[in-house]
């Protein structure tokens, strides 16, 4: 079965007793028992629900995993799977990555006992002098958010396995739609099901799969132990989103190519990272390991003042700090989504007061591009 | 601005106060007064709700009408329509329309006292023949229900303004994404939401829209009136689904058109009803008033037990007496939604057990295609 009919009646369950095409809300915090010592296998919300089953199970096989679980947010699912780790232990982590992952690594999770090295993936061959004998893991985003680097998976997971390290991929920015991780050997997908998955701006949440077993049974353990679910009503507004990923990711994709080449044409414009186009470092990589180029791009203006006049003259595009939605997002990384990583470390991957990041969403790319277009108008 | 972006940007403005992206939703039944002799713009939710007015600000600008009205349920909105009008006033109604609309024309609305005569819509002289000094109103629907016939919008509305009777039409096939009778000159477009706009099979509503005040005005008072109104939570999902309305028709349409071009060369299937094929007497017609053929269509086999066996057989789409979802939904319409015409009625419009609707989701065309294949030839 292809991706869009699975994702199209993703949640439906035919033997329900009722028929109901769409998946019934169980807006239940607990389940009675039939007997003392018996249960329907639902007994309290927090360690199950039908509902949030039925997203589980479906993320579960878009991403061909054995096992997924459900977070109240993409950081709470990120925070679940800093869990498995114990003080000492230490882990890999894409130096681009999204603020609030690196916020969390390098506080709380430092404040634990972990140690954290920020890499650059995209070369591997310093990869072994990195990993010490308490190494665990390594934690990835490909692309990279927001510079949209590419990381070649199957080389990743053929290095980290040779020294038995875990290979973590936030897969938020493309979905299991254009990249199944799984596929190339990684242990554990996670995403803000917050962006693509839902969709449409108005819902937090997070997602997890796994590819072993064990590892699904330690996840759900802390799932259940910390408490940080989803709401059944939450995971509803998920599956709804699910339904209509395939149409909206592939309109979104097609109207950020010719947003990431009309952005390249423009003489304001410094620099544009998209992995579509075709100089881009990544873009046979991206060509080889996923099914797409995705629908998020960042670009460099040559002032912090044409940043700033941007992002007050767009009238379509929202100023806003998210991406996935229907709606297009436009972005300042320096002081929205990467404001949590330092500024000398900013500076040294990249990531500076000049660059914005753009979620493309389903509006007509005519419009989109004449919405740039004037908020791109300097009197210079 | 492009109709996909006013898809996404029209009527539910960003939140002035929080900046929210998303309508907030106003599960509210009261909205406090300053004090009692200051009404504030929102009083009790039946006359008016925010997130409501989002939504019936949404559908108007699409329509391209000036005002918007939300209903309980498609039937609660086509109900409101008719009771614009009174005991003795005589309606034509289009014969081949959904079954609901048929039971409220033929048993609920006689019982007013109003006098309703059925009519071929997409034969004019028919129309006029029927035409008398007390006839006010013509409802119609174009496509059809299920025979996909197509009725020209101009031409009844030339013919009723020359006569002073409104026109009302269901346009749930269509969409205003492909079709926007306000721009023909009808009066009052109606919807069930329920399909297209809502499009994920989990939520009923309906909505009437129009650009004439006067009516506005009539049919706000009919909506506060009797009550049938959307709730703020429906009202939200009815906004969300508006939000994929084009990618998900758009797919559905390329389907749908591949498939009817298709079922047209399989021996099993006698007959295949779809605007966008070049055999579909309707075809130019319905190409100068809307923009696209839609993703319903239906097919007749050979038999009543071919049909039967075949809806039975299929895996991918569910049977179900809904349309314009994102899964596909197939269904008899002699035995499920126009199970309330009369026989008669339908031995007239041919519409026995052998005919089949799809209604085509957003499952992959080969997909669809196998499970087909699979299901005429088990």
């Amino acid at each position: 079965m292809k991706l869009a009919t699975q994702l199209a009646q993703v949640g439906i369950n035919r033997e329900e007793k009722t028929g109901a095409i769409s998946t019934p809300i169980y807006q239940t915090s607990t389940f009675c028992h039939p007997a003392l010592g018996q249960s329907t296998g639902f007994d309290y919300s927090r360690s199950g629900n039908p509902t949030r089953q039925a997203l589980e199970d479906s993320i579960c096989a878009l991403e061909k995993g054995q096992r997924g679980l459900a977070f109240a947010s993409g950081m709470a699912a990120i925070a679940a799977v800093m869990s498995l780790f114990k003080p000492g232990d230490h882990l890999l982590v894409s130096d681009d990555t999204y603020g609030g992952t690196y916020r969390l690594f390098t506080t709380l999770g430092a404040k634990n006992g972990l140690n954290f090295t920020f890499f650059d993936f995209t070369n591997l061959d310093y990869l072994p002098n990195l990993i010490t004998p308490s190494t665990r893991a390594i934690f990835v985003e490909t692309p990279t958010n927001p510079l949209m680097k590419i990381i070649d998976l199957e080389k990743l997971v053929n290095n980290a396995h040779q020294y038995g390290l875990l290979v973590i991929v936030d897969n938020t920015f493309f979905t299991p739609y254009l990249q199944q991780p799984l596929d190339y050997g990684a242990d554990l997908v996670l995403h803000s099901a917050t962006k693509y998955i839902g969709g449409h701006n108005d819902v937090v949440a997070g997602l997890l799969v796994t590819a072993r077993e064990d590892l699904g049974e330690q996840l759900a353990f802390i799932q259940n132990a910390v408490g940080a679910i989803p709401g059944p009503h939450d995971c509803w507004l998920l599956l709804r989103g699910l339904k209509t990923l395939a149409v909206r990711l592939e309109w979104s994709q097609h109207s950020a190519l010719h947003l990431a080449e009309f952005l390249e044409r423009h003489p304001a414009v410094k620099k544009v990272n998209y992995p579509g186009l075709p100089h881009h470092p990544g873009h046979d990589l991206c060509k080889k390991q996923a099914r797409g180029f995705g629908a998020m791009l960042s670009f460099e203006v040559e002032t912090k003042e044409m940043a700033a006049q941007i992002l007050e003259r767009v009238k379509i595009i929202s100023f806003a700090e998210s991406l996935g939605g229907v709606e297009s997002l436009i972005t300042y990384p320096e002081t929205q989504t990467h404001a949590a990583i330092p500024l000398n470390v900013r500076r040294k991957l990249g990531i500076n007061d000049c660059l914005l990041r753009l979620s493309v969403g389903l509006e007509d790319p005519a419009d989109l591009e004449d919405d740039l277009n004037q908020a791109l108008e300097f009197n210079r | 601005m492009g109709k996909g972006t006013k898809l996404i940007h029209s009527g539910s403005e960003i939140d002035q106060a929080t900046g929210a992206v998303s309508t907030p939703i106003y599960q509210s039944v009261i909205f406090a007064q300053k004090d009692v002799d200051t009404p504030g713009q929102w009083e009790y939710t039946r006359s008016g709700n925010p997130t409501r007015a989002a939504l019936e600000e949404t559908i108007a600008t699409l329509e391209g009408g000036k005002y918007g009205f939300a209903f309980a349920s498609g039937m609660a909105a086509i109900s409101a329509a008719f009771l614009l009008f009174s005991a003795g006033d005589h309606i034509l109604v289009s014969r081949d329309v959904y079954g609901g609309t048929f039971r409220l024309a033929h048993r609920l609305l006689p019982r007013f006292g109003f006098d309703i005569d059925f009519v071929d819509t997409t034969d004019l002289n028919q129309v006029k023949s029927l035409i008398r000094p007390q006839t006010r109103a013509i409802f119609l629907e174009t496509p059809s229900n299920p025979l996909i016939k197509i009725t020209d919008f101009r031409a009844i509305a030339a013919l009723a303004k020359e006569h002073g009777i409104i026109t009302m039409t269901d346009n749930t096939f269509m969409t205003p994404y492909l079709q926007r009778p306000l721009e023909t000159g009808i009066d009052i477009v109606i919807h069930s939401a329920t399909k297209y706009l809502g499009g994920h099979s989990d939520c009923l509503a309906g909505l009437v829209i129009t650009d004439n005040r006067e009516l506005a005005q009539e049919i706000r008072f009919l909506q506060n009136g009797l009550g049938a109104v959307l709730g703020p939570q429906d009202c939200w999902l009815i906004l969300r689904g508006i939000k994929t309305l084009k990618v998900r028709l758009e797919q559905q349409q390329t389907t749908a058109g591949l498939l009817a071009e298709w079922l047209q060369t399989r021996p099993e299937i006698t007959e295949v009803y779809y605007p966008g094929l070049r055999t579909h007497v309707g075809r130019e017609l319905h190409f100068s008033q809307a923009e696209g053929a839609g993703a319903m269509l239906s097919f007749r086999l050979q038999n009543d037990e071919q049909a039967r066996l075949f809806c039975n057989r299929l895996r991918l789409p569910v049977i179900g007496s809904s349309l314009g979802a994102v899964e596909s939904i197939v269904s008899i319409p002699a035995i499920m939604s126009h199970a309330s015409l009369s026989e008669k009625m339908r031995q007239e419009l041919n519409l026995n057990r052998s005919l089949v609707r799809l209604s085509v989701g957003l499952e992959d065309y080969e997909d669809l295609q196998a499970d087909i294949i699979q299901a005429l030839e088990d």
